[in-house]
C-alpha cells in the first residue's frame, strides 16, 4: 500500500487522537471493546469446512480442503497442515490481483503459527503410512471486505472453518492404500487458539482496530491466546515501538479478550465438536 | 545432526549441549565496514551464524513510483543463500524470508531519519551464509551497525537476542537445534537508548509467567549486544582517526 502524506489521513489522524484523549473511539467503543462478531459455517459445499467472519463491517472467509501428499522428510509422522491468505481485489481499492505479497504472506504465516504452536490439528493422527502417506490439510483465507483486523477475522475464520471441517472416515489396506468409508468424521483438533490484535496510538492500545484505526496507529501487536490462556504465537507488525510494560500490558489483555471470544463465539462451535 | 527424541537440551549441570549456561550468549565476532563498494556493511558472525549487510543510499528509487515525497523509502531484504542451510535452499525468496523482511525492516525503520530524505531510498541487504538459529536476530544487529557505516543518521542503534525454552526452562540465545526441539523462541529487538521494544516476535508455548520472564532476558541479552556493538564501532573508528593524526576517544 503506497503511503503518502494526505490531509484526510491527517484530519483523521487528528480526530482519532481528539478522542482517544478520553478514551473514546469513532464508532463509540470503549479502549477493548470487540466490534460485534459473526460466524456462518458451512457455507461452502465444495470445501471440506468454511466460515464466513464479519467482525464490524470486515469480513473473511476461510475454506478447509483436505488431500492426501507425502510428509516433509523431517516429519514423516506428520501430516502437514498448510495456511495460505489471498488480498482479494474486491476487498478494497488497494488490494491488487497478483502473487501473494508481504502482506498476505504475514497474515498467512501469523494465522498458521496460532494453528501449530498451539497444536490446534494433531498432525500425528493424520499420517496415513510413515514417510509416504500422509493428510494435507489446507486453509486458505479469503479476504472479502477489508475495514481492519484482518489477523484476528483470519484467525477465527480458521478455527472455526476447521472445528466444523468433516472428512472422509478411511481405512488402510494392507499394502498402504487408503480406502475411504462413506461416514464422515471430524478434524483431530486439540486446541482452539484465539488471536488478538491491539493497535497503539498516542500512547493507548486499542483491541479490534477498525482501518481507519490502523491506518493511523503507530504500530500493532498480535498475540494468539490457546485455550488454558497460554501465549502461543505473538507479532509486532507496524514500524513503531513498545515499552516493555506496554507489551505486558498487551499479553494480559490479549488473554482476557481471548478468553472472552472463544467463549462467546466459538463456544457453540466447540460444544458441538466436543459432542460428535 | 542426529538426536534421540528423548536426549535433554540441559544436562544434571545446568549446561546446555553446546556447554552453555542458561543465560548465556554464543561468541560473537562483529567487524563493521567489511565491503569495498557498499556504502556501508558489517559482518557478524553469532555462534555459526555467518551474516554479511550491505547498506546502499540514500539514493535513488528503484523503480522509481515507489518514492515518497516526504521521507526516504527504507527497504530491508533477508536472503538466505543457498548452501547456507543443512538442506540447500532454494535461492528463490521463501515465504519465511518475506515475512522476515517486513519484520526487521519494521525493527529498524524506528531509529532511521528517513524525514531527512525526502525522495531517496535507504536499502538494506542482509545475506544469510550460513545459519544455526537465531539468524533474523543476528541480521538486525549487523544491520544498524552497517546503517551507521554507511553514515545514515540514527537515533541510536538496535540491538536483537532471542529468549526461549527449552527443557522447561526459560533460556538465553537459541541456537538451531534448541530452537527445533525446544518449547517456545522469543525473538525481540530494542532500540537500547529509549529503552523501546522494535522487534517482537514469538512461536512456542508460554505461561504468561514464563513470557514476562523470557522478554526481561531478551532484553538483557540486547543490552549486552548494544555492548558488543558500540565496541565495533569503536575499534573501526578509532582506527581511522588515529591513521589521520586524530587521536579522539569517542566515536
Amino acid at each position: 500500500m503506497a503511503e503518502s502524506y494526505s490531509a484526510a489521513g491527517a484530519f483523521r489522524k487528528k480526530k482519532i487522537s481528539e478522542l482517544l484523549l478520553h478514551d473514546k473511539r469513532l464508532d463509540g467503543r470503549g479502549l477493548t471493546d470487540y466490534r460485534s462478531v459473526k460466524v456462518e459455517t458451512g457455507l461452502i459445499g465444495t470445501a471440506s469446512g468454511s466460515a464466513l467472519v464479519s467482525l464490524g463491517k470486515t469480513k473473511v472467509m476461510a475454506g478447509v480442503k483436505i488431500e492426501t501428499g507425502t510428509p516433509f522428510p523431517d516429519r514423516p509422522q506428520d501430516g502437514v497442515l498448510t495456511t495460505n491468505a489471498e488480498l482479494v481485489p474486491l476487498a478494497s481499492p488497494n488490494f491488487e490481483p497478483g502473487p501473494p505479497n508481504e502482506a498476505s504472506i504475514e497474515l498467512a504465516r501469523v494465522v498458521d503459527r496460532g494453528i501449530r504452536e498451539s497444536k490446534a490439528l494433531d498432525l500425528s493422527e493424520l499420517c496415513v503410512v510413515p514417510g509416504k502417506l500422509v493428510f494435507v490439510v489446507f486453509v486458505d483465507i479469503y479476504i472479502l471486505d477489508h475495514d481492519g483486523n484482518l489477523f484476528d477475522a483470519s484467525a477465527l475464520a480458521s478455527v472455526s472453518a476447521l472445528l466444523t471441517a468433516k472428512m472422509r472416515d478411511y481405512s488402510v489396506k494392507k499394502n498402504g492404500e487408503l480406502k475411504f468409508k462413506k461416514d464422515y468424521i471430524k478434524l483431530p483438533l486439540q486446541n482452539y487458539p484465539v488471536e488478538i490484535s491491539l493497535a497503539k496510538i498516542d500512547e493507548k492500545m486499542i483491541v479490534d482496530p477498525t482501518l481507519d484505526e490502523e491506518m493511523v496507529a503507530d504500530t500493532l501487536i498480535t498475540t494468539a491466546i490457546g485455550k488454558k490462556g497460554e501465549i502461543c504465537a505473538l507479532q509486532k507488525r507496524k514500524t513503531g515501538t513498545y515499552s516493555m510494560e506496554e507489551v505486558l500490558q498487551a499479553v494480559t489483555i490479549a488473554q482476557r479478550k481471548a478468553e472472552e471470544i472463544r467463549e462467546k463465539i466459538l463456544g457453540e462451535f466447540i460444544d458441538e465438536y466436543e459432542k460428535a | 545432526m542426529k538426536r534421540k527424541e528423548d536426549e535433554k537440551l540441559i544436562d544434571k549441570k545446568g549446561l546446555r549441549l553446546d556447554g552453555r549456561r542458561l543465560d548465556e550468549i554464543r561468541p560473537i565476532k562483529i567487524e563493521v565496514g567489511f565491503l569495498e563498494k557498499a556504502n556501508g556493511s558489517a559482518y557478524v558472525e553469532w555462534g555459526k551464524n555467518k551474516i554479511l549487510v550491505a547498506v546502499y543510499g540514500p539514493r535513488e528509487v528503484h523503480p522509481r513510483h515507489l518514492t515518497l515525497t516526504h521521507r526516504a523509502l527504507f527497504r530491508c531484504r533477508y536472503h538466505m543463500a543457498p548452501f547456507s542451510t543443512e538442506e540447500r535452499k532454494h535461492p528463490a525468496p521463501s515465504r519465511r524470508e518475506v515475512e522476515l523482511s517486513k519484520v526487521i525492516r519494521s525493527a529498524l525503520e524506528p531509529v532511521v531519519f528517513t524525514e531527512l530524505y525526502p525522495r531517496t531510498g535507504v536499502d538494506a541487504f542482509i545475506e544469510v551464509l550460513e545459519s544455526d538459529g537465531g539468524t533474523r536476530c543476528a541480521g538486525i544487529t549487523a544491520t544498524s551497525l552497517a546503517l551507521v557505516d554507511a553514515g545514515i543518521p540514527l537515533k541510536g542503534l538496535v540491538a536483537a537476542c532471542a529468549a526461549g525454552k527449552i527443557d522447561g526452562e526459560v533460556v538465553l540465545d537459541l541456537d538451531g537445534i534448541e530452537d527445533q526441539k525446544g518449547e517456545a523462541d522469543l525473538p525481540v529487538a530494542i532500540a537500547p537508548r529509549r529503552n523501546e521494544v522494535t522487534l517482537l516476535q514469538m512461536d512456542g508455548i508460554f505461561s504468561y509467567d514464563e513470557f514476562k520472564k523470557a522478554l526481561g532476558l531478551a532484553v538483557e541479552g540486547c543490552k549486552r549486544i548494544h555492548d558488543m556493538q558500540k565496541e565495533a564501532l569503536r575499534r573501526k573508528y578509532t582506527i581511522v582517526k588515529e591513521e589521520n593524526g586524530m587521536i579522539d576517544e569517542e566515536v
